[in-house]
């Protein structure tokens, strides 16, 4: 009877064709909004994934995400070098100057300062450089989505000059450093060049970057850190996790995204239920001879679920390649950079609309399994 | 023995001032080897009745057997399985699925009780050779007439080779003529020694093919008769 469900359900193209377009829609839709929500969150802590040398930041006591910063006195260095279980602490400043460019082009820009020393923190993946050429005077790395929009229309090249605060500094690298949530340029320089990016404060630490001794784990120099110093230190993914729940607490972001995702699985729900509960009251009195012929409620409701299950696999199928050449185009659009597909979102929404399909062929099912096969002779 | 043997049927639809008796304590018997045809105005109580013989509805009170197998003695289960086993239905409006080839229709018992779907559909696309459409076993039911539909329902309920054949009002979406063919049809390759046919109408220009005429009003069976006895009143 699998045969028969199958092209009774083909058979009628114009509804197949509507049920898979709503369960592709809805599916690309969910699978679309989710991804694209946890990759904008994700930017939220990408500044601080990108810095790949250390394990722990410590920072003001009251600081809530990497955008809010309170200088460090420089004595806190000292403090934290202190801490048992440090293998070793380096400062950094972050500040935002505004870069101009010979050409008139301006942006307000996220400047890193390297400790000069050992320049920890330097992006790792270059496309254009390296990150050493750091050390050359005036020298900052800049990355590419930055360089497109402080020279746009122009090839990457290197040498360019931008001055940040009246200081001329020329670029030795391009790197393809992870997009910031805010999307300024981001810009790598050493420590005591940085400073001179921004006006002088009487304290630029902004930062602290350690690293644990052997045998020590970053949650646990995390809190020795805090309890000997009195400031706020995190591991990288604890800083990467605050940073994502202020932006999800203070910003209107997940409601927007929300109203979308609810209305995809509305859209979902009534269309494909509503589509289901025509097909199979158009076929009731099909179903009715089917019962009264001698087909059982067991094999009915297998063939109805066997309808479900092809509509979903189908559906969710074209509605997963679609949400898959959107992420695979992505990458070309220079907002869109480093957004992919998560995995947990194509599988969550492909089982959610199998929920959805479920619930949608449910009423049409009660309708089949109540239908008296007598009422065929009527 | 009896194909149907149905003792004291009685059967009410609704509840209190609405209820409606439409069974009275029927009696009704068809023979293997004969056409028995249930006839009588509508609303009398035939559909009723078949849906009873055939284990679709269940009946308030009296008893039915078919060919000694009385239906209460069986499981909701075993009712179904001894309908699919025994039983095969030709409906008024068809009731093909559009969406299968005629052959396909017809092979539908043979999908329901498991058989391999290229045997079933061969020896389907075989029984409407037999009853003159197997050039149309290939058609989708929306391209077949209103006769050759009533053919391939026709083969639908031989193709199992049930042992009671009902029929509900076989003609009555049919011209004289075409309606006249699948009765014929039925007559030949229904009626068999050890079958039994039950055939409801109201076309009184098949009654021919009838060995016996059960006629029913207001829920009994008035007087039942060979058409012989029909026609000479005519």
């Amino acid at each position: 009877m699998t045969y028969v469900a199958f092209r009774m359900l083909i058979g009628d193209r114009a509804k197949y064709i509507g049920l898979l377009f709503a369960v592709a829609f809805s599916t690309f839709l969910l699978q679309n909004q989710t991804s694209i929500f946890s990759n904008l969150m994700k930017r939220a802590g990408n500044q601080i994934r990108d810095v790949t040398d250390a394990d722990v930041w410590v920072m003001a006591p009251k600081t809530s995400y990497f955008d809010q910063t309170k200088a460090l006195h420089e004595t806190d260095l000292q403090k934290v070098r202190g801490v048992p279980g440090v293998d070793f602490a380096v400062r950094i400043f972050k500040g935002l100057p505004i870069a101009n460019t010979p050409n008139g082009q301006f942006a307000a820009c996220s400047v890193l300062g390297l400790d000069d020393a050992t320049l920890l923190g330097a992006p790792r993946n270059m496309i254009q450089g390296d990150w050493q050429d750091l050390w050359q005077p005036n020298s900052v790395i800049i990355d590419k989505a930055g360089y497109m929009l402080l020279f746009p229309g122009e090839k990457l090249k290197l040498g360019r000059e931008l001055e940040l605060n009246d200081q001329l500094v020329k670029i030795v690298g391009i790197s393809d450093a992870l997009p910031a949530f805010t999307t300024f340029p981001l810009i790598h320089a050493r420590f005591t060049e940085a400073l001179n990016f921004q006006g002088r404060q009487r304290q630029q630490l902004s930062f602290v970057l350690a690293r644990p001794s052997k045998g020590v784990s970053p949650e646990e120099l995390a809190l020795r850190i805090s309890q000997t110093t009195g400031l706020k230190a995190l591991t990288t993914a604890q800083f990467q996790w605050a940073s994502v729940s202020y932006y999800l607490k203070n910003t209107g972001i997940p409601v927007n995204f929300g109203i979308t995702v609810v209305v995809s699985i509305i859209v979902g729900l009534v269309v494909s239920g509503q589509t289901f509960y025509l097909f199979i009251l158009e076929n009731l009195k099909q179903f009715g001879a089917l019962k009264a012929i001698g087909v059982t409620n067991g094999t009915m409701l297998g063939m109805v679920l066997f309808q479900s299950f092809l509509v979903w696999f189908i559906g969710v199928g074209f509605g997963t390649a679609l949400s898959a050449t959107f992420f695979n185009i992505s990458p070309f659009v220079i907002a869109l950079r480093h957004f992919i597909l998560f995995w947990e979102s194509a599988v969550g929404v492909a089982a959610f609309m199998l929920l959805v399909i479920a619930l949608a062929s449910s009423a049409g099912l009660i309708r089949v399994i109540r239908l008296q096969p007598a009422e065929v002779f009527r | 023995m009896n194909a149907v043997d149905c003792q004291k049927i009685e059967k009410s639809f609704g509840q209190g001032e609405t209820q409606t008796k439409v069974l009275r304590g029927i009696d009704f018997t068809a023979a293997q080897g004969e056409m028995t045809f249930l006839v009588g105005p509508s609303g009398c109580g035939k559909t009723t009745l078949i849906s009873i013989i055939a284990g679709l509805l269940g009946s308030d009170s009296g008893s039915v057997s078919l060919f000694g197998e009385s239906l209460s003695s069986l499981s909701a289960r075993d009712q179904i399985l001894f309908r699919r086993r025994h039983l095969g239905f030709v409906f008024q409006q068809y009731n093909l699925l559009p969406a299968l080839t005629a052959a396909e229709n017809a092979a539908v018992p043979l999908f329901a009780a498991g058989m391999n779907r290229k045997l079933a559909v061969k020896k389907a696309t075989d029984l409407l050779g037999a009853l003159g459409i197997g050039h149309r076993a290939d058609a989708s039911p929306r391209l077949l007439s209103g006769g050759q539909q009533q053919r391939v329902a026709l083969a639908r309920a031989l193709v199992h080779e049930p042992r009671l054949i009902i029929c509900d009002e076989p003609t009555a979406a049919l011209d004289h003529k075409s309606g006249e063919s699948v009765m014929e049809l039925l007559s030949s390759s229904a009626v068999h020694p050890d079958r039994a046919v039950v055939v409801v109408t109201h076309d009184n220009r098949v009654f021919h093919f009838a060995h016996r005429i059960a006629h029913m009003d207001d829920g009994v069976i008035t007087h039942t008769e060979s058409p012989t006895t029909q026609l000479s009143h005519h």
